[in-house]
């Protein structure tokens, strides 16, 4: 180690692996993974948020499970619950709408309504 | 680099680790493997949790779900329904947090009022890998004192954080540092004293396990300040994964270069050695403990000289306890000012507790000082189990004493400590409820105190012996008038002219005992009875009217003390009964009681 960039560098890089385990007051994405959520394809969905969070290094934002939300006809179902907002349903997904999501609702706050609970019923 | 959706902590601290936590590791990475998730869900071994009543621990990230006393056969239904479906598994959730909602750790009753900061990363980084301290800000602080402070500003930062030594005595660690700063030498040490030696306590045990490389850094920082370029740290050998930790965190900082030489690209050079010390109390005591690093028998000498003049290997040398070390880095990060606003006047910062005894959430805690000792064992400690009523908290260990219950809202801090007869002590703190016998706690603190002495001294060698054999008469029954007084006077003489610490405060739990619970001494004493029921000598076995004369005590007693005829009340002969209790355990109508 000869300066403190050097240190900062492997801090860095060492964050994105353990930032899960930071309290987090930002962004929760939330999927269905109960039976029904599985067999509709909710993992290859998850994955894709995993993924797309990470390349975009997006920080307070975490990916986690759920059990049925009890509509699965609409899975995969993915609900999004940004700080001080009204929860958002996401339902029918699969990963090709997931960086859609992440682009306009995730990062730039406008909900993406084509894939809302309200536009399926 | 992988990405991982989710993080299964488990805890690896020594109390999980004997209750199986090794095997839940190795179950959770089967599992995983077997659906095919191991690239999905990291499982990371991390120090202590604090909460050891409920271990093994297991914390699911990022929901933060706490699992405890999880058992090898649980970890397929975790897997199965937590990592898969993404559903908490709720029998096996804290119990205390039942509710649907993902907890954190913070949000939990008993680290509400905790404050971590020498605990900061245990339970949430994996001490094997520095990568994970480094994440959480770690080498920072050596990187900022090396680049951008000079030596006078590191003390300067210490000394006006007000942080005290955590080791017993409280002495101002930046003032410690500054002595052996102007003591000039070519050579200097900074030693960690990691003896940890007090009965029940394991708090620098868990920093060791959880967070090795905050005391290397925090060493590596007091080289910086006082000119040393060696360090020693002195650990119990019994200790197998604190020790095995720290000789991986010593490597992994070698590989950096955040040990060795030209560290920061400056032209410090600091590197770390690891002694193993065979347990002896004494070797603690810091004159002890570095003639024992020496190589020699582990015993103390007077002071002065002072370590900070003349220590170990005859250079000036501090000696720092492990949980004041672990501060350190993060009072350099947020400055001085940030620690100094925790606390009391006289007491900065935060002090951890291994709670113990007659306490339901034995464990590991770090309050802020100042908090009432009310708060810790009501409120993070969960009260007393069995619905008993609380008697007294000892802190400070062999050299500490014993806090009534009348005082339980005495705030901790050094000096507050001290003035009713007890001290901050190491940090083990040891609930005792309405069964325990203080006389015989006494007694307990003294048999250690005469089996640890080291016998280089009069006052320690014999008068703590003399004092034990009074306690052991009393508790036997056979206690005399004269007893109370001759304890008295021999306390204060061997308070006035023992050599080290160990002998100077080996009488404090028998005065603090006599000052607030003088009438136990002396109901054993006149009247031949111990009112919590516990001394064995002075207890009577009683049959009362709840008896319905099934005579099964009679045929059980091994010493034929009980007679009676069928359906007839018993009764039992004291001068026979050898007070074994094989009829209280047997009467099926709960008819016999001890008196
Ligand atoms: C008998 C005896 C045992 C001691 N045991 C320990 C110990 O296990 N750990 C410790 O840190 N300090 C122990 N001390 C206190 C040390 O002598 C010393 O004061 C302390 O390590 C200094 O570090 P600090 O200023 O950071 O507290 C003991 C003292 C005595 C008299």
């Amino acid at each position: 180690m000869k300066t403190l960039e050097e240190l900062k560098a492997i801090r860095d890089r060492a964050r994105d692996s353990v930032d899960l385990r930071r309290d987090n007051a930002g962004t929760r994405i939330v999927v269905g993974m109960a039976t029904c959520g599985i067999a509709a394809g909710a993992r290859p969905v998850m994955l894709a948020f995993v993924e797309e969070i990470a390349r975009r290094g997006l920080k307070d934002v975490t990916v986690s499970q759920t059990g049925c939300i009890g509509m699965c006809r609409l899975e995969p179902m993915v609900e999004v619950y940004a700080p001080d907002k009204e929860k958002v349903t996401y339902v029918k997904l699969n990963p090709d709408m997931v960086g859609r999501i992440v682009a306009e609702h995730i990062v730039n706050g406008n909900i993406v309504s084509d894939y809302t609970i309200g536009a399926a019923e | 680099m992988d990405l991982f959706r989710a993080h299964v902590l488990v805890c690896g601290g020594t109390g999980c680790t004997s209750s199986g936590s090794a095997e839940l590791i190795r179950r959770f990475e089967e599992q995983l493997e077997l659906n095919g998730l191991e690239k999905e869900i990291k499982v990371v071994r991390t120090g202590c949790f604090g909460l050891c009543e409920a271990g093994p621990v297991v914390i699911v990230y990022p929901e933060g779900t706490f699992y405890s006393r999880v058992k090898p056969d649980d970890v397929n239904e975790i897997v199965a329904e937590h990592l898969i479906k993404g559903r908490q598994v709720q029998r096996l959730v804290y119990s205390a947090e039942k509710s649907q909602v993902a907890t954190s750790l913070n949000q939990m009753q008993f680290y509400e009022k905790q404050k971590r900061i020498a605990l900061r990363n245990c339970g949430v980084i994996d001490p094997e890998n520095i990568d994970e301290y480094i994440a959480f800000d770690g080498y920072q602080a050596l990187g900022k004192a090396l680049t951008e402070m000079s030596r006078e500003e590191v003390i300067d930062t210490v000394k006006k954080s007000g942080l005290r030594g955590r080791g017993g005595g409280g002495f101002p660690t930046g003032l410690k540092w500054e002595f052996a700063f102007k003591s000039a030498a070519d050579q200097k040490f900074v030693c960690c004293n990691a003896d940890e030696g007090d009965p029940g306590a394991f708090m620098d045990r868990s920093v060791l396990e959880g967070d090795p490389h905050a005391v290397l850094e925090a060493m590596a920082i007091a080289g910086y300040a006082i000119g040393a370029s060696e360090g020693w740290i002195y650990v119990r050998a019994e200790y197998p994964i604190a020790v095995k930790r720290l000789y991986i965190a010593i490597e992994q900082a070698r590989e950096y270069n955040l040990l060795g030489k030209g560290i920061f690209g400056t032209d410090f050079n600091f590197d770390i050695n690891i002694r193993l010390g065979a347990g002896a109390f004494v070797c603690g005591e810091e004159t002890a403990l570095m003639t024992s690093i020496e190589g020699k028998r582990g015993e103390p000498r007077p002071r002065p000289p002072f370590p900070a003049v003349k220590g170990l290997f005859e250079s000036p040398t501090i000696l720092n306890n492990v949980e004041t070390f672990a501060n350190i880095p993060q009072i350099l990060i947020n400055g001085w000012e940030w620690f100094a606003s925790m606390g009391t006047e006289r007491s900065k910062g935060t002090k951890v507790f291994a709670l113990g005894g007659k306490i339901n959430n034995t464990g590991l805690v770090e309050i802020p000082m100042g908090t009432p000792l009310r708060d810790i064992i009501f409120d993070i400690g969960g009260g007393i189990p069995g619905g008993k009523a609380f008697k007294a908290v000892q802190t400070g260990g062999p050299s500490g004493g014993c806090i009534p219950s009348s005082l339980i809202d005495t705030p901790i801090e050094y000096d507050s400590l001290i003035a009713i007869g007890s001290m901050m002590g190491s940090g083990g703190m040891i609930v005792m409820d309405e069964d325990n016998c203080m006389v015989d706690i006494a007694r307990f603190f003294l048999d250690f105190t005469v089996d640890e002495s080291c016998g280089k001294c009069v006052p320690c060698r014999i008068g703590t012996r003399r004092m034990l054999e009074i306690l052991e008469r009393i508790v036997d029954g056979k206690g005399e008038e004269e007893d109370i007084p001759k304890l008295e006077s021999l306390a204060k003489t061997i308070k006035a002219t023992a050599l080290c610490g160990l002998g100077q405060t080996a009488p404090n739990p028998v005065l603090s005992t006599l000052r607030y619970f003088r009438d136990e001494y002396e109901a054993h004493i006149k009247e031949k009875r111990c009112p919590a029921g516990h001394c064995q000598a002075l207890l009577q076995y009683f049959i009362t009217d709840k008896c319905v004369g099934c005579t099964k005590c009679a045929r059980i007693c091994p010493v034929g003390a009980i007679t009676g005829k069928v359906k007839e009340h018993h009764v039992i002969d004291q001068a026979k009964c050898i007070k074994c209790g094989q009829c209280v355990e047997n009467c099926r109508f709960n008819a016999i009681i001890k008196k």
